[in-house]
């Protein structure tokens, strides 16, 4: 089998399981108890918001809390922001960010918010000046996501902070930072960034424990009321398990920054100029340096993307597409739409996304392989003079 | 991962009568490049009989599947014979599709119609849906009224989610979707519960279900509900205890409130509150 759907989730590192292992056996006192034997527990915690602070780059622990995954950390900054910022009623956010906060932003404007989306290029890139035009004095919240995880686009957040931070000093800045984390270098502390979210089984911790970072100058109401956990900002007995394994994952991944930056993005591009030099009626969605280096995403014109994945994964190859017919939603991906791909393509678009565990082989062994399916899908498809002629023109 | 029948990953995999006939006698296209579906069929004829089909197809597996179904199903039986297929054969052919995917049967039906409508001319009724004079609903997709009417008849569909799966109306942009209720409303005679109610018989009617099944919900919340007044299809209600306080109480009113009364009443109801 090869893996290559690291921005839908990841494998657990075998050095992830072994933290987290004797918090699931012998380990499982209540870490909030008094007695010797919660001492492990509270201590796994303590490493672990240690691990996450450096992981993000921020100043002190006290600006680390652990969730249950993205979208809660999504969900508790801006519903916890809303809620102390009554009486401002706008927000401004991206066309191209995660349905998690899509959708929160989407329930806001039917409680009576006004929400401005601000457009992406046919790279992927936000347009800075409109947003700039867009915060207003009565602006609650600004929310931009590091890194998108369809076509791997980095957004300049640091940038986008000062932008925000110069225009209304009062408006939050949230970032969703799920698909950034453990593939570039954050350093919070350096920045006006006010929240980041990110989720562990992004980056080899298990699925169900996240964390948001949470600049001590914020201002917040719980998601989740009841105790004393996570100082009051986020009650239910800990997830000590994960939440070591988050601990444990984050200080792995920010040690293979590095490793990402050369040896994955090497891989990368030569997956990514493997197909585009084989296959004619490919073409690469986003081609801005500026993007994760696991993240690749191809459109293959006049085939559709469901069918592709699915000889992909007769050949044992897992990636996912921006198809309609993969989501049942029977719409293609609105972050393709908002880049506007021609629809030629839209429906043929296929991300890979690598993580350390891919081996050469298995880029290889898929550059060998796509140019196959994609012949053979060509071949049924109706647009046959069209084909041809795109024929032409690259050939 | 969808639930895909041996007999879909088979033809999908391996799908049979791929290409186009050149000199072919009949062509049938159905759906477009922009929808992320297209078919293209070709029909060569002997007589009356189709002697060969071949088709091409862009689209997710159960596209291609009940494409190469389609071709197979047809080869070798008479014009006559075919003109009777509909989706539904199609996808049961194929040992069945998973719910969202039947509008994949439906476009192998539309291309085969297409195709036989070279033949018979426009008039004459084929497959399932007469051509005159019908009225785009869902504008994304291109789906007539017609074909939603004759999709809830040959599949007994009862809900809009499950037209959009057959049809993929209202799949897009969404705003088709209460044409659609409509005409499912219209098919299943549903509209006279309301309309034959006199304006007594609906404020008993109101106050009954406000009293047995509204109340009794908002009352586990801490709350209640009181019927103010009715005014024509106005409701004026006053929410009681910790729902009068609530911030969500006008999410409560509508989604809760006002949805039940629209489906046992009347679907024309407005709740409004009453301070």
């Amino acid at each position: 089998m090869i893996y290559l759907d690291n921005n839908a989730t990841t494998k657990v590192d075998e050095k992830v399981l072994e933290v987290m292992l004797p918090y699931l056996k012998g380990e499982y006192a209540n870490p909030s108890s008094m007695y010797d034997f919660a001492k492990k527990p509270a201590e796994a915690l303590k490493i672990a918001r240690e691990q996450v602070r450096d992981f993000y780059g921020a100043d002190d622990i006290k600006e680390i809390f652990f969730t249950s995954c993205g979208s809660e950390s999504a969900n508790m900054a801006i519903k916890g922001t809303l809620n102390c910022s009554k009486g401002k009623k706008h927000i401004i956010t991206t066309k191209v960010e995660h349905p998690c906060v899509l959708n929160t932003y989407k329930f806001f404007e039917n409680q009576g918010y006004e929400v401005d989306y601000i457009s992406v290029n046919s790279q992927g890139e936000l347009d800075l000046e409109e947003l700039k035009e867009k915060i207003r004095k009565d602006t609650a919240l600004v929310s931009v996501m590091w890194a998108n995880n369809e076509n791997g686009v980095i957004n300049p957040v640091e940038e986008i902070a000062e932008i925000v931070k110069g225009k209304s000093p009062e408006t939050i800045f949230y970032v969703d930072g799920v698909q950034a984390a453990g593939k570039i270098p954050m350093r919070v502390n350096d920045t006006q960034i006010d929240m980041v979210g990110i989720s562990g089984h992004k980056f080899h911790a298990p699925k169900g424990v996240g964390a948001l970072y949470v600049n001590k100058k914020c201002r917040l109401t719980p998601l989740i009321n009841g105790g004393h956990q996570e100082r009051g900002l986020r009650a239910g007995t800990e997830n000590v398990p994960y939440i070591a394994g988050m601990g444990k994952a984050a200080e792995l991944a920010k040690a293979s920054l590095n490793y990402e930056d050369t040896e994955i993005k090497r891989l990368r591009d030569k997956l990514e100029t493997g197909i585009l030099k084989q296959i004619f009626n490919a073409r690469l969605n986003s081609s801005v340096s500026n993007r994760v280096p696991n993240t690749t995403n191809i459109g293959f014109e006049y085939v559709e993307g469901e069918l592709i994945l699915l000889h992909l994964s007769d050949y044992g190859i897992c990636a996912s597409s921006g198809s309609a017919c993969t989501s049942g939603s029977l719409e293609p991906s609105h972050v393709l739409r908002a880049m506007g791909i021609p629809f030629t393509a839209l429906h043929g678009s296929i991300r890979f996304s690598l993580s350390r565990f891919t081996k050469e082989k298995d880029i290889d062994f898929v550059i060998e392989k796509m140019p196959i399916i994609i012949d053979k899908l060509t071949k049924i498809s109706p647009f046959q003079d069209e084909l041809n002629k795109l024929r032409k023109i690259k050939g | 991962m969808w639930d895909y029948s041996e007999k879909v990953l088979d033809h999908y995999r391996n799908p049979r009568n791929v290409g186009k006939i050149d000199d072919a006698d009949l062509i049938g296209e159905a759906g477009s490049l922009a929808c992320g579906d297209s078919l293209k069929l070709f029909i060569k004829l002997d007589g009356e009989k189709i002697k060969d089909a071949k088709f091409l197809t862009f689209g997710c597996g159960s596209a291609v599947a009940s494409s190469s179904i389609l071709t197979e199903m047809i080869i070798g039986k008479t014009l006559d014979e075919v003109r009777k297929i509909t989706n539904k054969d199609i996808a049961d052919e194929l040992g069945g599709l998973p719910q969202e995917k039947m509008h994949c049967s439906v476009m192998g039906q539309e291309a085969l119609e297409d195709a036989l409508k070279k033949y018979y001319g426009d008039d004459v009724e084929i497959g399932f849906r007469k051509e005159s004079k019908d009225k785009v609903v869902c504008t994304c997709f291109n789906v007539t009224e017609n074909q939603i009417w004759e999709a809830i008849k040959i599949n007994g569909l009862k809900t809009v989610e499950e037209v959009t799966n057959y049809t993929k109306a209202g799949g897009a942009c969404g705003r088709c979707k209460s044409v659609i209720q409509d005409i499912l409303d219209t098919y299943y005679k549903k509209q006279e519960a309301g309309s034959k109610l006199t304006q007594t018989q609906k404020i008993l009617k109101i106050g009954k279900v406000i009293e047995q099944e509204i109340s009794p919900q908002l009352q586990k919340d801490g709350g209640d509900i009181e019927l103010i007044d009715i005014e024509g299809n106005k409701v004026f209600v006053k929410l009681i205890g910790v729902c009068s306080s609530c911030k969500n109480a006008s999410m409560t009113l509508k989604n809760f409130v006002e949805s039940i009364l629209k489906t046992k009443v009347d679907k024309n109801i407005v709740v409004e509150q009453v301070l």
